[in-house]
Parts: C-alpha cells; sequence; structure tokens
C-alpha cells in the first residue's frame, strides 16, 4: 500500500484537471442541444484556463527534482513547462475548432482533445519506460481518431488511417527497443539506465543499437527525416486545427522525451560525440529536405508540414549542441515554435472556414480582403522565417549560437543556410497575400470572435518572445537544468 | 536619468507605424499626416542630437543601457559617436523628405508608411546599437520591410524578381555575419556581446583571419561591394520612389556602417590582413560602376548605378585604413546619401509625369520644372565633386588617403570623376534641357509644392555641408580618432 503524500498529487494536478474538464465535457455534451453545442469550445477553453492557472500556482516543483507515484513520473521543471505549453497549446486548438463545421459541434471532439493532452503532460514527466509507452499511445490514439475526424471526407480519412499505420509501426519498434533496454538493464527506470550507462554496465554498441531502434518511435511524433512521411498527407487530410495540434503539441511532446531519452546516452563522455553524429545528421537532413520540399508546395498546409519538419531539424540542433546552452534552447525553440504554429494553422482555419479552399494561390488579395488576417499572417510567417523583432529570431539566434559554442560551426552554417531557403518560401507566400489580385477581392474574409481572439493572443506571444525573451529564456535554461 | 533621446527617436518610427495600421484604409490623410509628423519628430530629434554632440569631448555620447538578456550579456545599449551621428541625421532627413514625395501614393497608403516606418526604426537602432545583438536585430528589422515595399508598390515589370533578388542576398550576408558574430561572441570568453568591451578582446591572428571575410562582406553586401552588388541597381530601379531614396540613401550606408563597426573595428588584425586585396574590388566598385552608369538609357539605372560606383568610394575610404581615408567616407556616406536620395526624388518626379525613364525620349523639363531641374544639377555637381559642394568634401580626404596609400589606386580610382561628370552632364543635358517631345507637351505641369520643398531641402543641406565642411568634419573626425586608436595608430 503506497501512501499518498501531497507531492504526489501536485505532480498530477494537471492530468486531474485535465480528467475532470474532460467529464464536464462529455456530461455538457448530453444536456446541450445541438444548436448551442459550439460552446463547448468556449467551455474546453475557459476549462483549461482554470486548469492552466491551478496548474501554474499549484504544482510548480520546488528546486530539486522528485520522481513520485513509485518512480514512474518526474515532478521537475520541464515536465511543469511542457504541461503548460500543452495545455495553452489545447485551449488554443478548441479555439479555433469551434467555429468549423462539423467539428466544433461535437462533444467528442473536445473530449479527445482533452485525452490526448493528458497523455502528453504524462509523456513530459514519464520516468520510466513503461509508463513513457503508455503516455505516447494515450496520446497518439486520440489523435488517430481526431486525424479521421471528417468521416465523409475521403482526404481525412486517409489522414487517420495512415496516421495510424505510421503511428502502429513506428511504436512497434520503439516497444522493442524499450523491451531490449530492459533486457540489458533489468530496469525500466530511465534514470537508473542512465546510471547504469554512466558506469560502464551496458555495452557500448549495446546502447548506441536499441536506442537507435527507439529513436524510430520519437522520430516519428516529431516528424524528422526519414520518419516525415506520414506529416504532409496527415496534416493535408486532418482538420486544420487537429494538423495545427499535430504539428505543435505533439511533436513539442515528442521533444521533450527525446531529450528525457537521450540523457541515458548523453550522460557518458565516452558515447557523446557518436550521438552528435546521429542528431546533426538528422538534423541536417530534416533542415534541408523539408525546406527543399515546401519550395514546390501548392497547398498552403502542405506547406506547413514540410516547413514544420524543417523546424524540427533546427530544433535538433540544439539537441546536437548538448549539454551547455543547447537544450535550454531547444525548450525556447519549441516554445517559440509551438506559438508561432499554432497561429499559422489558426489562420489557415479561419481562412478555410470562409473560402473553402487551402491553395495558397487563392490567398490572393487577402490583404485587401481582410487586411488584419494578413497582417497576423505576415507577423507569423516571419517570425517562421526567423525575423526579429518576432520570436523565430530569437529562438534561432540561441540555437545556432548553442551550435558554435558546441564546436558545431559547420550546423550552424548549415543551419543558416537553410533559413534562407525558409524565408524563400515563406516570401512567397506573403507575396500572394499582399501582392496579387484576386476577382474575389471584393468579398471581406471576416474573423469569428474565437479565432481573433486566440489570433491576437498569439501574435502578442510571438512580439514578447522576440523582444522581452529574458524571462522566458531563463525559464526554458531553469526546465532544461532540471533534465538532470 | 538623462532623458532616453537615442531611444525616443529609435522607437517614435515603429509605434507611428504600429499606430498607423490602427487608422481605418481609407483615411488616407489622416495617415500621411501622422506619417509626417512622426518623421519630422524623428528629423527634430535627430537634428538636436547632432548638434549638442560634443565634438570636443568625442567617443560615445547620449550613452543608454538596459540589461535585456543578462545570462548571454546581452543588453539595450545605445550610443552615438562621430561616425554615427550624422548617420542619424541622414535617416532623419531622407525619412522626412521620403514621406513628403511619397504623398501621392494612393494604393494602401497605411501600410506603405507602416512598413517603411518599421525600416526606418531598424536602421535607427543599427546606427546608434552598441551591442552586437542589437545591431544584429535591428540590421534584420531593417532589411525585412523592404521586400514588401518594393514587391508591393514597385515598378510592374521587374518588381517581384528584384525584391526578391534583394532579400536574399541581404539575408544570406547577415545570416553569414551572424554566424561570425556568434563566433566572436565565444571566441573572446568574455559573455558579452557589448562592442566596447569585445574591442578589446585581443582575438588571435588567425582567428581574426579566418572570420573577417565573412563578417566583412556578410555586411558590405549590403553596401554594394563588387562582386555582390548585383541586387542594387535592380533593386533601386523596381523600388518605389521613397523606397529607392531610403534604400540608396542609408541602407546601402547600413551596410558600409556595419562592415565597419563590426568586421574592421573588431578585427583590427583581420582588416588588415585582408583589406589590402579588398581594396581592389572597391576599386572595380568605383571604376566599373561608373562605366556601366555611362551606358544605361534607363534615368534610373544610371543612378543605380552611380551609387554602386559611389559606395565603393565609401568602402574603398574604409579600406586604406588611415585617417584621411576614413574621414572621407563618413563625410560620403552622409553626403551621398542626401544626393542620392535627392537624384532618386528627381527620377520619381520626372517618372510620375512622362510614364517613361528611357533618357531619349525624355527632354526639356527644366522650362517645365525649373526647381527640379535646379536641385538635379546641384546633386550632379556634388556627384562630380565639385568644390563648394558636399561631394569634394567627401572626395577630397578618400583622394588623399588613396594616395598615401597606394598612389595607383589613386589614380585608377580618379578615372570615375571623370566617366561620372560625363554620364552626369549627358543626363542634364538631355532630359532637363533640349527640345521636349511632342507628346509631352501640354499634358503635365510642375512639380507639385510638397516634392519641391523635399528637393530644394535637400539641395540646401548639399550646399551648406560643401561651403561649411567643418559642420560635418569636427564632428567626423572625432569618430575616426576612435577608430584609428583600434587600429593601432596607424
Amino acid at each position: 500500500m503506497v501512501s499518498i503524500s501531497s507531492e504526489m498529487i501536485r505532480a498530477i494536478l494537471p492530468e486531474i484537471g485535465l480528467a475532470v474538464l474532460a467529464l464536464i465535457v462529455l456530461v455538457f455534451d448530453l444536456v446541450w442541444r445541438e444548436k448551442d453545442r459550439r460552446n463547448l469550445g468556449w467551455l474546453t477553453a475557459g476549462g483549461l484556463l482554470v486548469v492552466f492557472v491551478i496548474t501554474l500556482i499549484f504544482s510548480q516543483p520546488g528546486d530539486e527534482s522528485v520522481q513520485v507515484w513509485g518512480g514512474m513520473l518526474r515532478h521537475d521543471w520541464l515536465s511543469y513547462s511542457f504541461t503548460l505549453l500543452f495545455i495553452f497549446g489545447a485551449a488554443a486548438t478548441s479555439l479555433f475548432a469551434m467555429d468549423m463545421k462539423p467539428l466544433g459541434q461535437k462533444g467528442e471532439f473536445y473530449l479527445l482533445l482533452l485525452v490526448s493532452t493528458i497523455g502528453m503532460s504524462l509523456m513530459a514527466a514519464s520516468a520510466d519506460l513503461i509508463m513513457l509507452f503508455l503516455a505516447i499511445e494515450t496520446t497518439s490514439i486520440p489523435l488517430y481518431i481526431l486525424a479521421g475526424f471528417y468521416k465523409q471526407d475521403n482526404k481525412s480519412t486517409e489522414a487517420g488511417y495512415k496516421y495510424f499505420l505510421f503511428g502502429a509501426m513506428t511504436s512497434a519498434i520503439m516497444l522493442y527497443g524499450f523491451s531490449l533496454i530492459y533486457g540489458f538493464t533489468g530496469t525500466t527506470d530511465i534514470y537508473a539506465i542512465t546510471e547504469m550507462v554512466v558506469s560502464g554496465e551496458v555495452a557500448l554498441t549495446l546502447a548506441i543499437g536499441t536506442l537507435i531502434l527507439v529513436m524510430v518511435g520519437f522520430g516519428f511524433k516529431i516528424s524528422v527525416v526519414p520518419f516525415h512521411f506520414w506529416a504532409p498527407d496527415v496534416y493535408e487530410g486532418a482538420p486544420t486545427p487537429v494538423a495545427g495540434f499535430l504539428s505543435t503539441a505533439s511533436k513539442a511532446a515528442g521533444f521533450a522525451v527525446l531529450m528525457r531519452i537521450l540523457l541515458t546516452v548523453y550522460a557518458d563522455p565516452e558515447l557523446v560525440p557518436y550521438w552528435v553524429i546521429v542528431v546533426a545528421a538528422l538534423s541536417v537532413f530534416s533542415m534541408t529536405l523539408g525546406n527543399a520540399l515546401a519550395l514546390p508546395q501548392k497547398n498552403i498546409k502542405r506547406l506547413l508540414a514540410y516547413s514544420s519538419i524543417a523546424h524540427a531539424g533546427y530544433a535538433l540542433i540544439g539537441v546536437a549542441a548538448w549539454p551547455d546552452q543547447g537544450l535550454a534552447s531547444v525548450v525556447f525553440y519549441l516554445v517559440v515554435y509551438v506559438v508561432t504554429n499554432l497561429a499559422a494553422f489558426g489562420i489557415v482555419a479561419a481562412f478555410w472556414r470562409i473560402t473553402g479552399t487551402d491553395q495558397i494561390s487563392d490567398y490572393a488579395a487577402l490583404s485587401r480582403r481582410s487586411p488584419k488576417l494578413a497582417l497576423i499572417m505576415m507577423v507569423t510567417f516571419l517570425s517562421l522565417a526567423g525575423m526579429p523583432p518576432l520570436g523565430g529570431f530569437v529562438a534561432k539566434f540561441f540555437v545556432f549560437a548553442a551550435a558554435v559554442n558546441a564546436g558545431l560551426v559547420w550546423l550552424a552554417i548549415i543551419g543558416v543556410l537553410n533559413a534562407i531557403v525558409g524565408l524563400y518560401y515563406y516570401l512567397v507566400v506573403l507575396k500572394v497575400v499582399y501582392l496579387f489580385r484576386s476577382e474575389e477581392e471584393d468579398k471581406p474574409v471576416p474573423m469569428t470572435r474565437p479565432y481573433a481572439m486566440a489570433l491576437t493572443i498569439l501574435v502578442a506571444g510571438i512580439i514578447l518572445l522576440g523582444t522581452l525573451f529574458g524571462p522566458w529564456a531563463e525559464w526554458s535554461a531553469r526546465a532544461a537544468s532540471a533534465l538532470f | 536619468m538623462p532623458f532616453p533621446i537615442l531611444s525616443v527617436i529609435i522607437f517614435t518610427p515603429i509605434i507611428t507605424g504600429l499606430l498607423i495600421l490602427i487608422i481605418p484604409g481609407d483615411r488616407k490623410t489622416e495617415i500621411r499626416v501622422t506619417a509626417l509628423a512622426a518623421s519630422f519628430l524623428a528629423l527634430a530629434l535627430s537634428t538636436w542630437v547632432y548638434f549638442s554632440y560634443n565634438t570636443d569631448v568625442g567617443g560615445y555620447q547620449f550613452v543608454e543601457k538596459y540589461d535585456w538578456f543578462p545570462p548571454f550579456g546581452i543588453s539595450y545599449h545605445m550610443g552615438v559617436d562621430g561616425m554615427s551621428t550624422p548617420l542619424m541625421v541622414l535617416t532623419g532627413i531622407v525619412m522626412f523628405t521620403g514621406v513628403l514625395i511619397s504623398w501621392g501614393i494612393d494604393d494602401r497608403p497605411r501600410e506603405f508608411f507602416a512598413f517603411l516606418f518599421i525600416l526606418a526604426s531598424g536602421v535607427f537602432g543599427v546606427f546608434a546599437s552598441l551591442d552586437l545583438f542589437g545591431l544584429i536585430f535591428f540590421y534584420e528589422i531593417a532589411v525585412f520591410p523592404m521586400y514588401l515595399l518594393i514587391a508591393i508598390w514597385g515598378w510592374k515589370v521587374t518588381r517581384e524578381y528584384a525584391a526578391m533578388k534583394l532579400t536574399l542576398y541581404l539575408f544570406i550576408g547577415s545570416v553569414i555575419a551572424l554566424v561570425g558574430i556568434l563566433a566572436m561572441y565565444f571566441a573572446s570568453g568574455m559573455g558579452t556581446f557589448n562592442m566596447l568591451e569585445l574591442e578589446a578582446a585581443n582575438f588571435s591572428p588567425e582567428f581574426q583571419k579566418f572570420w573577417f571575410p565573412l563578417v566583412f562582406f556578410g555586411f558590405a553586401v549590403l553596401g554594394g561591394i563588387f562582386p555582390f552588388h548585383n541586387w542594387s541597381p535592380d533593386g533601386h530601379v523596381a523600388a518605389p520612389t521613397a523606397v529607392s531614396m531610403f534604400h540608396a540613401g542609408v541602407l546601402m550606408k547600413l551596410g558600409a556602417f556595419a562592415a565597419l563597426r563590426v568586421g574592421i573595428m573588431l578585427l583590427p588584425e583581420g582588416a588588415q590582413f585582408h583589406l589590402p586585396w579588398i581594396i581592389i574590388l572597391t576599386l572595380i566598385n568605383v571604376v566599373y560602376g561608373a562605366f556601366i552608369a555611362m551606358v544605361q538609357s534607363d534615368f534610373k539605372y544610371v543612378i543605380g548605378f552611380s551609387s554602386v560606383s559611389h559606395m565603393g568610394l565609401v568602402l574603398m575610404g574604409f579600406a586604406t585604413l588611415n585617417g584621411d581615408g576614413m574621414l572621407g567616407a563618413g563625410v560620403q556616406m552622409f553626403s551621398h546619401g542626401i544626393m542620392t536620395a535627392l537624384f532618386f526624388a528627381v527620377v520619381g518626379v520626372i517618372y510620375d509625369r512622362a510614364h517613361t525613364r528611357e533618357i531619349p525620349k525624355l527632354g526639356g523639363f527644366a522650362r517645365l520644372m525649373p526647381i527640379v531641374a535646379a536641385a538635379f544639377v546641384i546633386g550632379g555637381m556634388v556627384s562630380m565633386g565639385m568644390p563648394g559642394f558636399s561631394g569634394f568634401v567627401a572626395e577630397f580626404p578618400i583622394f588623399m588617403g588613396l594616395w598615401r596609400y597606394q598612389p595607383w589606386i589613386a589614380i585608377v580610382a580618379s578615372i570615375s570623376i571623370v566617366i561620372t561628370a560625363s554620364y552626369i552632364v549627358r543626363v542634364i543635358g538631355r532630359v532637363f534641357f533640349g527640345k521636349m517631345p511632342e507628346e509631352f507637351v501640354g499634358h503635365f505641369g510642375d512639380a507639385t509644392v510638397l516634392d519641391k520643398v523635399a528637393l530644394v531641402f535637400l539641395s540646401a543641406i548639399l550646399i551648406v555641408v560643401g561651403v561649411y565642411p567643418t559642420i560635418m568634419v569636427t564632428m567626423v573626425e572625432s569618430g575616426v580618432e576612435n577608430i584609428m586608436r583600434l587600429l593601432g595608430g596607424a
């Protein structure tokens, strides 16, 4: 019988809150009539705000990281920060979804979103392989359903199915890796495994070999090359708010566990050079291929999919530049990326709601049809491109700085060259928005209140992260150092 | 705490730009008046800074310093010296006259002025930055609005191509310089981006030799250095008038200035090692640019290539690494900025009426718009380096410096003066005098009052600096002193 301490409750406070919220949503879904169900979006977003505040205040970990619930979860600044990020992402997603028919009218959507968020926050906190696997599946299964939410739409069904097949496959390989690790070490506790690697109880080749299997699973989650094939099709077919959630929160969760798992190998100085090569190679391929394939895209969601593959590559630069400033820069990069990319998908959703199209060429004259939406789009895309005074610039700056500091100047140079390719295709989209004329330019593209609200908050966040970045960067450094 | 005047100057444009975005798009007069008021404020404040800068004391004045991100040693650190103060005023002047000239823009003026003002804030920020992070931060802010300004409001034929080419060139340069800056930051081991502290970092000679070209060229791309000057004439030609003025008048100085501040001043040994061959490139700039300008038939391309030639003189002045050259380059940055802004304003005024820039198709404009013609002639005199105009004050020390450095370079470079005279005189003769083509007669009148105000204002400055050079030379000299100290008093 395990006695339950207050620390243990504090550690899972966000998950409890999310679960309660999910139940409330379920009840109201039954109580409210069909025409009122759109308000479930407000309920979810409002509830998430409450959970966010509760987590922020009551779930704050102490300076010492602790492992709770029999070593299953680790309550530290990393899990705390990422949980807040996921809750934020889920709130923005529910606001984006509520005016999308029929997505926002269905209680199941909000329920699945919340369950997936629970999974993500557990992923960030997992300190045990079993827990980790369960958390990943808790996250993924709702997402498979969400991606295929439009049952009548072939592309959405295809997206759901494809995502599911890829996910199941990579999960299987990852689980195989987990079983090998358990076989070699006799434990599933990540931190215990780390100690065994450092003390040399596990042979070098075995540690590297099994971790490559594990990396397959994470590579899928963060969609790095060569595990990226699902991303463009799934983003294109899935409902836009879901695609936004997939490319931001889900990816950030993947990075959180990636960093925790890599800790096991990075702890051993002997292994570090091998891993730097592996991670740097993944990073280079993701950046280069992601950016190169984004160039010819005609569909904005596919473009954002390839751009998100490239962004995973930039973030991996920070992982390769372990440990000094690398991790802190990754956390900061992810925060900026989540905020920016959510805004990008929000814009796409808002535009689709009125026009029913995702083709880049149909964005022509958006600046005349809706100057506000065009301006938000400019801020967002320039942040993705890494222009000051927006978050993307500072994030890239920190990542490249970490690389130069770690002696990986070549990686930084490949990174900056890729940033130029990125700038090119983001500017091409802005060119369509601002420069091209269209026959429909007299028809405005109005935003409903949830969009206006969420996008305003996100744009304010992008600018704040790009100018007064001090507190956020310090927070990221704190989260990163909690890993050890 | 003293009044943070530099911050006020830097943030006035960007805050105005954001305010303008709130004004409804159809209230165009309100938008223009707001823009004019803000640009006048920026001009007035920068002029005030110029005249209250104490040249006897020298060094960095009006310094403001606040922590921005202490763990990395990043601070918001602003201050101006004898080199940057004239450039602050230059920016103010070009901004003010640019707004006057752009009064007639009718397609989305709200966005136009907002983007132009964001750019202006970036420019002010770079000139005043004493922190490397701040410098690159503002540098990029100054670069990217250019894309939209050219692509949306530019000349329909080439704008998309020119805007993208310009942006990619400049962005490639700036990110390469960024890597160099990061390398400097970590190599110094001082954990600070403060340029004043990094001046004492004593980077090893190998380090300096390796990184100097990357940093110098990274920034000098924006200064139009050969063989990376290619974006510049295309960009000038495609841009709308006010943007050409800003672009050639101020932005190119940004590149030269940053190359000086970060490249030469922080990596002096690298500069001494590499500049002897870089000076040959600048010589090509000067002479080749002038030749190309001579054979152009498009009025705006003539001015565009003349900018390449004149910016070559600036970079050449830096490359002499002696006091005279630096002094001349400093004055030339200001003088050329005003002169080229004036040129582009004149081209804009004529193109708006004639709808062609082909020199053979133009003629007789002096009778129709005497003030515009007079302004262009004054600009032409400056361009040729005639005594009594600011161009002489700038070019004379550059050639003195060159002679001290290597007489044959001075001799070759002086060819450009002759060629400049030939193309300027040709333009004056063809466009302003001669017979006006039949199809133009009676179709349009004189320039607007606002255009004239702008042109007279610009011409007056060129004459004042030419007649009374002390007004600028003392200022720049105090800045050069500091640079020479870093270069080991050579």
